[in-house]
C-alpha cells in the first residue's frame, strides 16, 4: 500500500509539475502569503511535565514573488512524567529548533522549499521539504502537494557507545474547495514512512517477576524498525448568518502497527466588533486511538514478545480537549510604526484518560496491590499560546 | 488512498477549464473574511499540531495553507 | 499526456485580455448624486476599476487611482469606481477611511461585474474615447501603477 502511494505521489507531482509549468501564463493572480512576525510564548503542563518557551516566525516578501520565512522554536522541558517517577529521576532537557523556507509564485503557482534543524542532547533532527500549491477553478480550488523527508541521529545521554539512526518520509495532498459563498472544504491526504531506530531510548517496559516483591520488573522497550501510517482528514468552515464561523473536522488515522484513530474538532470564531478589535474563539476537540499490536502494559514475562512497548502514547486512549481564546488588536495610536498589531492569548485544557496503561505509582508507599489491577492512569493538561503579532 | 483521490483529482482538473466559477470573484465578501481561514496564525497552529502529535499516536493529514478567499 | 497538455494549452492561450470591442452599457448610482451611464462618456477615456472593500489590494490601489484621475482629468481621462459590495454601507465607510475624488459606482446586484465577466478583484477595464474596452488588468500587485499610466497616456492620445 505504501510503496504503491509512494508511486501514485510521484506521479501525481510529476503531473502537478507540468501543470505548473503550463499555468504560469494563465490569466489573474495568486499572491505571497502575508508578511508578518509572531512572538509567541507557549506552555504545556500536566502529567508533572511542564515544556515551554518562544516561538518567534518572521515572514517577509521580496517583490511580488518571493518570500522567505524563518521560525526560531525552543522547547524548555522540565519535571518528571509518569514513565520518569516510576523508574528514574526528574530531569530538564531542551530542544532547539530552526527553519527556513522560501516561497515562489508565478501567477497561480506557489512552490516552496523548507528546511528544518531540532537539536536536543541526544537528538538530531532535519527535515527538508518540497511544496506546490496550485489554484484551480478561477480560484474556487486550491491543490497542495507537499512532500519531506527527515533524517535523524539518535543516542543517549547515559551511553556514549550508544548511536543510531531514523528517516521520514512524508507525502501529503491537500485540497482546498470554495463551495458556496459561505463554505469552504479542505480534504487532506497524508502517509508518512518511518525507518529506524523508533523507540525512546530510555523508555521501558514491565513484566511479571515472582523474584521481587512488588512482583514486577522493567526491561528495555523494543519498537519495530519501520512504520508507515496514513491519514486523511476533512474539515469544513461556514459563515453563519451573522458575523461568525464555525469548523468542523474529522480525522481518521491508521498505521502498520495496528493503531487506528479518529478525532473530531468543532471551532466556534466571533468577532466582537465590525473591525476585528475582538475576536473570541471557543473550541472542542476528541480524540480516541486504539493500541500498537505489541503494546502492553505487563507481559506475563521477561522478553514475552519480539516486539514490546509500554509507552503510554501507543496504548488505547482517549483525550478531550476544550479551548478558549481571544485576539484583540491594538489601536493605531499604539501601533508600532503604524503596523497592525495584534496580542492573542489561547488556552486549551485537555483531559487525558488512559484505559489499558495503569498507576504504577499506587506501589510507591507499598500497598499490596497485585501487579495489573492497579487503577488506570488519567491526568490533565494546560496548554497556553500567548503571542503578539505585528502585519509588516 | 491516495489511489482513490488520483482520479478524482485528474476529473476535476480536466473539467476545470470548461466549469464557470460557481462564487465569482466579486461575491467572496464572506469568504474573504478574516475569520473565514481554517488557521488564521500559523505559529499558534502549529505549535498546537507539534502538542498533538507528541502526546497522540495519529499523525499527517493536518491541513494545507489555510483557506480563506483565494480570491486576492 | 501530451494531448492534455495540448488541450490546456489551447484553453490557456485562448484567455487572454480582448483586443478592441465595444464596452457594454451601463446606467448605476453613484456617490456624487446623480445615475451615471458609461454611453454618455463618449469621448472620455474611462478606467473601470471593479472593487470591493473586503479586498486587500483593491484597498491598496484606491489612492493611486486617486492620483491618476486628478492627473489626467484635464486631458479627458477619468476613473470610475464600480464597487460590487453587497451593502452600499460597507463601501461608503471604507470611503470614509480611504477618501478619493473620483466617482463611486454601486453595482450591489453585481449586474454589471457579470455583464464585463469580472474574474478577479480588482480587475480594472480601459475603455478608449469610441467606448471600446482595450485592455483588461486582473489583480493589483505593487508596481502595477506604471502599466495603468502606460495605457492611460495610449489612449488619452488617440
Amino acid at each position: 500500500m505504501v510503496v504503491e502511494a509512494d508511486v501514485v505521489v510521484t506521479k501525481l507531482l510529476r503531473y502537478c509539475l507540468a501543470l505548473g509549468l503550463i499555468f504560469p501564463i494563465y490569466a489573474s493572480a495568486a499572491v505571497l502569503p502575508e508578511e508578518r512576525a509572531d512572538n509567541l510564548y507557549h506552555a504545556y503542563s500536566g502529567g508533572g511535565v511542564t515544556i515551554d518557551g518562544p516561538s518567534v516566525l518572521i515572514r517577509k516578501n521580496i517583490g511580488n514573488n518571493v518570500s522567505f520565512s524563518a521560525n526560531y522554536y525552543v522547547d524548555m522541558i522540565s519535571g518528571a512524567s509518569i514513565d520518569v517517577e516510576a523508574t528514574a529521576s526528574e530531569y530538564t532537557e531542551r530542544r532547539d529548533q530552526y527553519s527556513l523556507g522560501v516561497d515562489y509564485l508565478v501567477d497561480k503557482t506557489t512552490i516552496n522549499f523548507g528546511y528544518t534543524n531540532s537539536s536536543e542532547s541526544d537528538y538530531e533532527a532535519q527535515t527538508v521539504g518540497f511544496g506546490i500549491s496550485q489554484g484551480f477553478f478561477g480560484d474556487l480550488s486550491t491543490i497542495d502537494l507537499r512532500v519531506s523527508y527527515g533524517s535523524d541521529e539518535v543516542f543517549r545521554n547515559d551511553d556514549e557507545y550508544f548511536s543510531d539512526e531514523a528517516q521520514h518520509r512524508r507525502y501529503g495532498v491537500s485540497w482546498n474547495q470554495i463551495l458556496t459563498q459561505k463554505l469552504i472544504a479542505e480534504l487532506s491526504v497524508e502517509t508518512v514512512t518511518d525507518e529506524g531506530y523508533l523507540n525512546n531510548p530510555y523508555r521501558t517496559v514491565r513484566f511479571l517477576d515472582p523474584t521481587v516483591s512488588q512482583g514486577f520488573s522493567y526491561q528495555p522497550e523494543n519498537y519495530p524498525r519501520t512504520r508507515n501510517s496514513d491519514a486523511a482528514a476533512i474539515r469544513l468552515k461556514y459563515r453563519l448568518p451573522y458575523r461568525a464561523s464555525i469548523k468542523g473536522e474529522y480525522r481518521r488515522y491508521a498505521d502498520s502497527w495496528g493503531i487506528t484513530a479518529d478525532n473530531v474538532e468543532f471551532r466556534y470564531t466571533h468577532p466582537l466588533e465590525e473591525q476585528d478589535e475582538w475576536i473570541l474563539e471557543g473550541k472542542i476537540r476528541y480524540y480516541q486511538q486504539t493500541s500498537a499490536d505489541f503494546y502492553s502494559d505487563l507481559f506475563p514475562y521477561s522478553n514475552a514478545t519480539n516486539f514490546r512497548a509500554r509507552d503510554k502514547e501507543l496504548s488505547n486512549y482517549t483525550t478531550l480537549a476544550l479551548g478558549v481564546g481571544v485576539s484583540y488588536e491594538l489601536p493605531q495610536r499604539w501601533s508600532l510604526l503604524n503596523r497592525r498589531n495584534t496580542i492573542n492569548l489561547y488556552w486549551d485544557h485537555i483531559l487525558f484518560d488512559y484505559e489499558d496503561f495503569l498507576d504504577v505509582t499506587v506501589h510507591g508507599d507499598s500497598t499490596a496491590i497485585t501487579p495489573g489491577s492497579e487503577p488506570a492512569y488519567s491526568f490533565s493538561a494546560n496548554v497556553i499560546r500567548l503571542f503578539w503579532t505585528v502585519r509588516i | 488512498m491516495l489511489r482513490y483521490l488520483l482520479p478524482l483529482l485528474a476529473v476535476s482538473l480536466f473539467s476545470g477549464c470548461t466549469v464557470t466559477p460557481w462564487v465569482a470573484p466579486y461575491e467572496r465578501q464572506y469568504l474573504a473574511d478574516p475569520i473565514m481561514g481554517f488557521e488564521r496564525d500559523p505559529v499558534a497552529a502549529s505549535y498546537m499540531n507539534h502538542v498533538y502529535e507528541a502526546r497522540e499516536a495519529a499523525r499527517g493529514a493536518e491541513g494545507g495553507s489555510g483557506g480563506g478567499c483565494g480570491c486576492n | 499526456m501530451l494531448r492534455i497538455v495540448a488541450v490546456f494549452a489551447l484553453l490557456v492561450f485562448s484567455t487572454g485580455a480582448s483586443a478592441s470591442e465595444p464596452s457594454k452599457d451601463f446606467t448605476l448610482a453613484s456617490n456624487q448624486g446623480a445615475n451615471l451611464r458609461l454611453a454618455e462618456q463618449r469621448g472620455e477615456v474611462i478606467m473601470l476599476n471593479f472593487w470591493a472593500s473586503w479586498c486587500g489590494p483593491c484597498r491598496q490601489e484606491m489612492p493611486l487611482l486617486d492620483q491618476l484621475h486628478e492627473r489626467y482629468s484635464a486631458a479627458g481621462f477619468q476613473v470610475w469606481g464600480v464597487n460590487v459590495d453587497a451593502h452600499r454601507s460597507d463601501a461608503e465607510k471604507l470611503l470614509g477611511k480611504i477618501p478619493v475624488d473620483f466617482p463611486i459606482l454601486f453595482d450591489s446586484t453585481s449586474e454589471v461585474s457579470k455583464m464585463y465577466g469580472i474574474d478577479a478583484m480588482p480587475s480594472t477595464v480601459f475603455i478608449d474615447r469610441d467606448g471600446n474596452v482595450r485592455h483588461i488588468h486582473k489583480g493589483y500587485r505593487d508596481g502595477d501603477e506604471a502599466a495603468y499610466k502606460k495605457i492611460i497616456k495610449e489612449l488619452i492620445r488617440e
